[in-house]
C-alpha cells in the first residue's frame, strides 16, 4: 500500500498505478463482494435480453408476413405457409386457467392444514412427499396421464355429461384427451407449488397475531382464515402467479394429453393445443424459413405472456401488501 | 476437514487429466458426425457399432434428431453426413449448393412402411381398405364405421354404426411425410387441400406425440383409426389393415411387401435416388413405403473423412442390409444396391 503511494506521487497521471489502486481497493471486501454480485445480477439481465432479442430476429420473417394477423387468425398450415397463433394461445390461457381452479383450493387448504392445524410429526413427512411431487418429471406425469387419467375421465365424464350436457363448456363428443384433460394434469403439477411456498408463508406469521386473535376469543378456525391468512395473503398470491408461469410453460405433460388440434372450441371436453406443446412438436422437423420463424415468434408470444401475467402478479401483490399495512 | 478437500480436489484434478490423454488417445481416430432422422435410429447406431469393431480406426456418431434437423446440419456443415426420411427438395438442394460449393447426393439405405391401425369394438379381422377410403376418412368426408365405402371392401366383417376418430401425428415426423404423401398420389382432393409435408394443416382428427402417442391414443378411443410406422406396429402387436396397391390387390404390410415396393420403383430410379416410392407398381407392392438415405456431401476438405464414409457405405450396401430385418426394417432390393455402389463413385 504505502509503496503504491510513493510511487503514485513520483509519477503522477500514471494510469497503471491508478487502476492498481483502484484494484487494492476493490479487494477490500465489500467492493469486491458488490462486484461480484452486481455481475450475477447484470448476468441475469443480460441473458434475459440477449434471450428477446434473438427470438425477435429470427422471427422477423414470420413478424413482417403476418404482422398483428398473426394473434388473430387461427390457420396453421405449414405446406401453405399460413400461420395464425389464436388457438394455440387460447388454450394456453385456458389450460392455466382450469389449472389454477383445480389447484388453488386444494392447494391452499392443504397448507392450512399442514401449517396450522397438523402436529410437526405429520406435516414434515407430508410436506416432504408433496416437494417430492414436484420432482416428478413432467413427462413421467404426462404417461401417467395418459395412460391412467385419460382411461379414468372416460368413464366419469360421460355420466357427467348427460348431466351438465346442456352447457356449452360441456358440449360436443369427449375422446378423452382434451383441454379438460390437460387442466387437471397441469394442476397436479402446479399444487406442489402453491402448497410448499404457502406453508412457509403461513409458517412465518408472527406467533403473537394468532394468540392476539385468541386471546380476543376467536375459535383456531377463526383465527386463521381471519388474521393469518390476510397477513400472508401477499405470499399465497405469490406462490399462486409461480404456479401459474409453471403451467403456461408446461409442454411435455399438456401434449400428451390435450389432443394436439389446434382449433377453439367452446367446450373443454374439445381437444386442443398450446404454445409450448406446437413448438416442441414442430420444431425438429420444421423446414422452411417462414415456418421456423413463425414457431420462434410463437415462443415470443409466450414469453410476452409469461412477462404480462408476472407483471400483474407483481402489482397485484404491491396493492395488496400496501393494503395489509394499513 | 481441509485436508480431505485438499485430496479430493487432488483426485478430481488428476482424473481430469487422465480423460483428457485419454480423449487425446482415442481422437487419433477417424471421427465422423452425423445427424438426422429418427426413424432409422436403431439399425444405424447398430451398423456404426458393428462397423467401428471391425475398423477400430473409425467412430461414426449419429444423433437422431430428426428429418429436418439433419438436412438443416448438413447443409450448414456442422455435421459430415444427414439423414432424412423425405429427400430434399429443389430449393433445399439450390441451398447446399450456395452454402457448401458442392452438391448433396442421396443415399437410400432401408425401407420403411406406414400401416393403418384402427380399433372397432368387435372387429378382429384385419379390414381391406382402398386408397379413395382411406383418403376419404382423413379428409373427414367417412365419418361412420358403417360407410357404404367401407362395407363395400369389406362384406364379411359386421361394422357399427360407429362415428371414426381420426387420429394423426402431432409432431413433425417422417412417417407423416411418408403417409400425406402417399394420400396425395391417391387423392387430388387430399393433393389440393392438404398437400404433404412432415407436418400439415389436418382437415380431421387428434394429434398423438410420436408412434406411442398414436397407438396408445387408437388403443383407448374406440372407433378410432391411425397410422403408424410398420415396425411399431409389428413389435406392438397392433391390428393394421391391408391396403390396395396400384395392381387392384389388398396387400398386407410386411418387410417383403416393403422391399417388393422399392423393386417396382427400381425401374425408373432417378439417377439421384431422390424416389417417393409410394403407391409404387408391382403386384406385391405395399403403397404406403417409403426410403431413408443418408445425405453426403459429394466433395469434402478432408479426403480421408470422405473415404471413410464410402467404405462404410460399401459395407451397409453388403453386409450392413443383412442386420436390416432383424430390427424389422425392410431391406434394399438388390437392384437398388447395385445402383448405389454405382453412384457411389460419384463421392470425391
Amino acid at each position: 500500500m504505502a509503496e503504491t503511494i510513493r510511487g503514485d506521487s513520483r509519477i503522477p497521471g500514471r494510469e497503471s498505478f491508478t487502476i492498481l489502486r483502484l484494484f487494492q481497493k476493490a479487494l477490500k471486501g465489500d467492493e469486491l463482494a458488490r462486484g461480484i454480485v452486481f455481475v450475477c445480477a447484470a448476468g441475469i439481465v443480460a441473458i434475459t435480453a440477449l434471450i428477446v432479442y434473438e427470438l425477435w430476429t429470427q422471427s422477423t420473417p414470420s413478424i413482417h408476413k403476418f404482422g398483428w394477423r398473426f394473434f388473430v387468425t387461427g390457420t396453421w398450415d405449414p405446406i401453405a405457409g399460413e400461420f395464425g397463433a389464436l388457438p394455440f394461445i387460447y388454450g394456453t390461457v385456458v389450460t392455466s386457467i382450469l389449472a389454477l381452479a383445480f389447484a388453488i383450493p386444494v392447494g391452499v387448504g392443504a397448507a392450512i392444514f399442514l401449517a396450522e392445524l397438523a402436529p410437526s410429526r405429520i406435516s414434515n413427512p407430508l410436506t416432504f412427499l408433496i416437494e417430492l411431487l414436484a420432482a416428478v418429471p413432467s413427462v413421467t406425469i404426462g404417461l401417467i396421464g395418459i395412460f391412467v387419467l385419460v382411461p379414468a375421465l372416460n368413464t366419469i365424464v360421460p355420466p357427467l355429461k348427460s348431466i351438465l350436457g346442456f352447457l356449452p363448456v360441456f358440449s360436443g363428443p369427449f375422446y378423452g384427451v382434451s383441454v379438460f384433460s390437460a387442466g387437471v394434469v397441469l394442476s397436479v403439477m402446479i399444487v406442489p407449488f402453491i402448497i410448499s411456498i404457502s406453508r412457509e408463508v403461513l409458517l412465518a406469521v408472527p406467533r403473537n397475531q394468532r394468540e392476539a386473535a385468541l386471546a380476543l376469543g376467536s375459535t383456531k378456525w377463526e383465527s386463521t382464515w381471519k388474521v393469518v391468512i390476510p397477513y400472508a395473503r401477499a405470499g399465497i398470491i405469490g406462490s399462486i402467479f409461480l404456479a401459474l408461469a409453471r403451467a403456461l410453460g408446461e409442454t411435455m405433460a399438456v401434449t400428451m394429453v390435450i389432443g394436439n388440434s389446434p382449433k377453439i372450441s367452446a367446450s373443454l371436453l374439445a381437444p386442443g393445443y398450446s404454445i409450448a406443446s406446437v413448438i416442441a412438436n414442430e420444431f425438429t422437423e420444421a423446414t422452411g424459413d417462414l415456418y421456423l420463424s413463425a414457431l420462434i415468434e410463437l415462443s415470443l408470444v409466450l414469453f410476452a405472456l409469461s412477462i404480462v401475467i408476472n407483471g400483474s402478479a407483481r402489482l397485484l401483490i404491491l396493492m395488496t401488501t400496501a393494503k395489509g399495512s394499513k | 476437514m481441509k485436508s480431505s478437500i485438499q485430496k479430493i480436489i487432488l483426485i478430481l484434478l488428476l482424473a481430469g487429466l487422465a480423460f483428457v490423454f485419454l480423449q487425446g488417445l482415442c481422437c487419433a481416430q477417424t471421427l465422423i458426425n452425423g445427424a438426422g432422422a429418427s426413424f432409422p435410429y436403431p439399425i444405424y447406431s447398430k451398423w456404426f457399432n458393428e462397423y467401428a469393431k471391425l475398423h477400430s480406426g473409425i467412430q461414426i456418431n449419429y444423433q437422431s434428431i430428426g428429418s429436418g434437423g439433419g438436412i438443416k446440419q448438413v447443409t450448414e456443415g456442422t455435421v459430415d453426413f444427414g439423414a432424412t426420411d423425405g429427400p430434399m427438395n429443389d430449393e433445399q438442394l439450390k441451398d447446399f449448393q450456395t452454402k457448401r460449393s458442392t452438391n448433396v447426393l442421396h443415399f437410400p439405405t432401408v425401407l420403411g412402411a406406414v400401416v393403418v391401425t384402427y380399433n372397432i369394438p368387435e372387429v378382429t379381422e384385419s379390414l381391406n381398405l382402398n386408397p379413395e377410403t382411406i383418403a376419404g376418412i382423413f379428409l373427414g368426408t367417412i365419418t361412420k364405421w358403417n360407410d357404404a365405402a367401407i362395407k363395400a371392401t369389406n362384406p364379411k366383417v359386421k361394422l357399427p354404426s360407429m362415428d371414426i376418430v381420426v387420429i394423426h401425428r402431432s409432431d413433425g415426423s417422417g412417417t407423416s411425410y411418408c403417409w400425406t404423401d402417399y394420400l396425395s398420389k391417391v387423392s387430388p382432393e387430399w393433393k389440393s387441400k392438404v398437400g404433404k409435408g412432415t407436418s400439415v394443416n389436418w382437415p380431421v382428427g387428434l394429434g398423438g406425440k410420436g408412434n406411442e402417442g398414436v397407438s396408445g391414443q387408437v388403443k383407448q378411443t374406440s372407433g378410432s383409426i391411425g397410422y403408424v410406422e410398420l415396425i411399431y406396429a409389428i413389435q406392438n402387436k397392433l391390428s393394421y389393415a391391408n391396403v390396395k396397391n396400384s395392381s387392384g390387390r389388398f396387400v398386407k404390410p410386411s418387410l417383403e411387401s416393403t422391399t417388393a415396393a422399392a423393386a417396382g420403383a427400381a425401374k425408373n430410379m432417378p439417377a439421384d435416388f431422390r424416389v417417393s416410392i409410394t403407391d409404387a407398381a408391382g403386384k406385391d407392392a405395399y403403397p404406403i413405403s417409403t426410403f431413408t438415405w443418408l445425405l453426403i456431401p459429394e466433395m469434402m476438405q478432408d479426403k480421408g473423412k470422405l473415404n471413410s464414409i464410402k467404405e462404410f457405405m460399401h459395407w451397409m450396401l453388403a453386409s450392413g442390409q443383412n442386420m436390416a430385418e432383424e430390427l424389422s426394417y425392410a431391406r434394399l432390393p438388390k437392384e437398388v444396391v447395385a445402383q448405389e455402389e454405382k453412384a457411389l463413385a460419384n463421392l470425391k
